[in-house]
């Protein structure tokens, strides 16, 4: 019995020290997969698609989107989401890129709210969002430019506030928040590393490189998407998209990665 | 109708480097869906480029590309200003034509 239970705990030995060596060569092979990727992106397609979006007339008032102000100015995508989220004096309102986007479909080309936020996300086949495909373009008219989320502007500064309390508050069936996950290095679910968002390299490699191409849903994903999944994933109520809470998360975290120069949208597993 | 492929074709050296990213599900006939029944397989099946009405590459293509396949190859010759033509037809016979300018 006394040899049997050694074998035992040998062989667990034996197994822990393999998956050990396995973590490390998966971490490489995994980045090493990403960089193979890189360069045919098929965030290229939704690009393409989304520029065509932005300039077509839309909706019953056939206004297209170059009078959609970003905040540097109608129309203008050069940069624009290196500076989001921010304050909107026409909306009263903090705004990212999803929920800016949605307020022009709104109040310049008349379409309803309900209509504008139908499709929120794609389903990785024939029912495609709008949305995913202009956040793929006019994001990517920002590649390259620093993050400058302006802290100095009082909304701005608010919201930041109320992301960080959010990015720590523990709540939920599992007692989660965010900083659970994300507010340690080498954290991991099953074999993805996760980002400590704590730190400012973690913070701005993880922001800069949303929105992305997903391979494994074969869809491009926004920032939102990445919230409302980490909700769900904490086991959180439903993260409502364009909401407050979704817009201060994004706020913390897009303000962490200030100075960290733009990069997306990238292609991840 | 399809979307549109993205085609970037650039001279590197005495070839041309071409690099195609094309819009396709690329089903492969193997997956369920939430209510248990086989998604049909629908595929990219031929890939035929030619360079001023030359073929350059003519590839048959299985199941097992990836969706929304990305595409890299150089053939020899081609200058600045050429055309690139690049068809694909798919398992329904359904059919893209997209050309680039050799840059």
């Amino acid at each position: 019995m006394a040899i049997r239970l050694t074998v035992i705990a040998l062989a667990i030995a034996a197994s822990a020290i393999g998956i050990a060596f396995a973590q490390s060569s998966t971490v490489d092979e995994i980045a090493k997969y990403r960089e193979a990727l890189q360069d045919g992106n098929p965030a290229e397609l939704w690009e393409a698609r989304g520029e065509e979006m932005w300039k077509a007339p839309r909706g019953p008032n056939r206004v297209s989107f170059e009078r959609c102000d970003l905040g540097v100015g109608a129309g203008v995508v050069k940069g624009a989401y290196a500076q989001l989220p921010r304050y909107f004096a026409d909306a009263k309102a903090v705004m990212d890129l999803e929920s800016r986007l949605v307020w022009c479909m709104v109040n310049q080309q008349g379409i309803s709210e309900a209509d504008a936020t139908r499709i929120k996300f794609g389903d990785g086949s024939a029912r495609r969002s709008d949305i995913e495909a202009l956040a793929a373009y006019v994001t990517s008219q920002s590649r390259g430019v620093d993050m400058k989320v302006a802290l100095d502007e009082p909304h701005v500064r608010d919201m930041y506030r109320l992301g960080e309390r959010m990015f720590f508050y523990r709540g939920g069936t599992h007692d989660f928040s965010c900083a659970t996950c994300h507010g340690e290095d080498g954290k991991r679910i099953r074999l993805q590393d996760l980002p400590n968002l704590t730190k400012t390299e973690g913070a701005q490699k993880a922001y800069t490189t949303w929105p992305a191409y997903r391979v494994s849903q074969g869809e491009l994903r926004t920032f939102q998407w990445r919230l409302n999944d980490c909700f769900r994933q904490q086991r959180f109520p439903d993260l409502v998209f364009g909401s407050e809470a979704s817009i201060a998360l994004t706020t913390y975290l897009a303000a962490r990665a200030n100075g960290a120069p733009y990069s997306g949208p990238a292609i991840k597993r | 109708m399809a979307d549109p492929m993205k085609i970037r074709a650039n001279v590197v050296g005495d070839s041309t480097e071409v690099k195609v990213l094309m819009n396709h599900e690329m089903e492969t006939g193997q997956r369920k869906d939430a209510q248990g029944k086989t998604i049909p397989a629908w595929f990219i099946q031929n890939v035929k480029v030619t360079h001023n009405d030359k073929v350059v590459l003519d590839a048959q293509w299985g199941p097992a590309v990836a969706k929304n396949p990305f595409l890299s190859f150089k053939f020899k010759g081609g200058a600045k200003g050429d055309k690139v033509k690049i068809t694909w037809v798919d398992n329904r016979n359904d059919t893209r034509t997209d050309e680039a300018t050799i840059a």
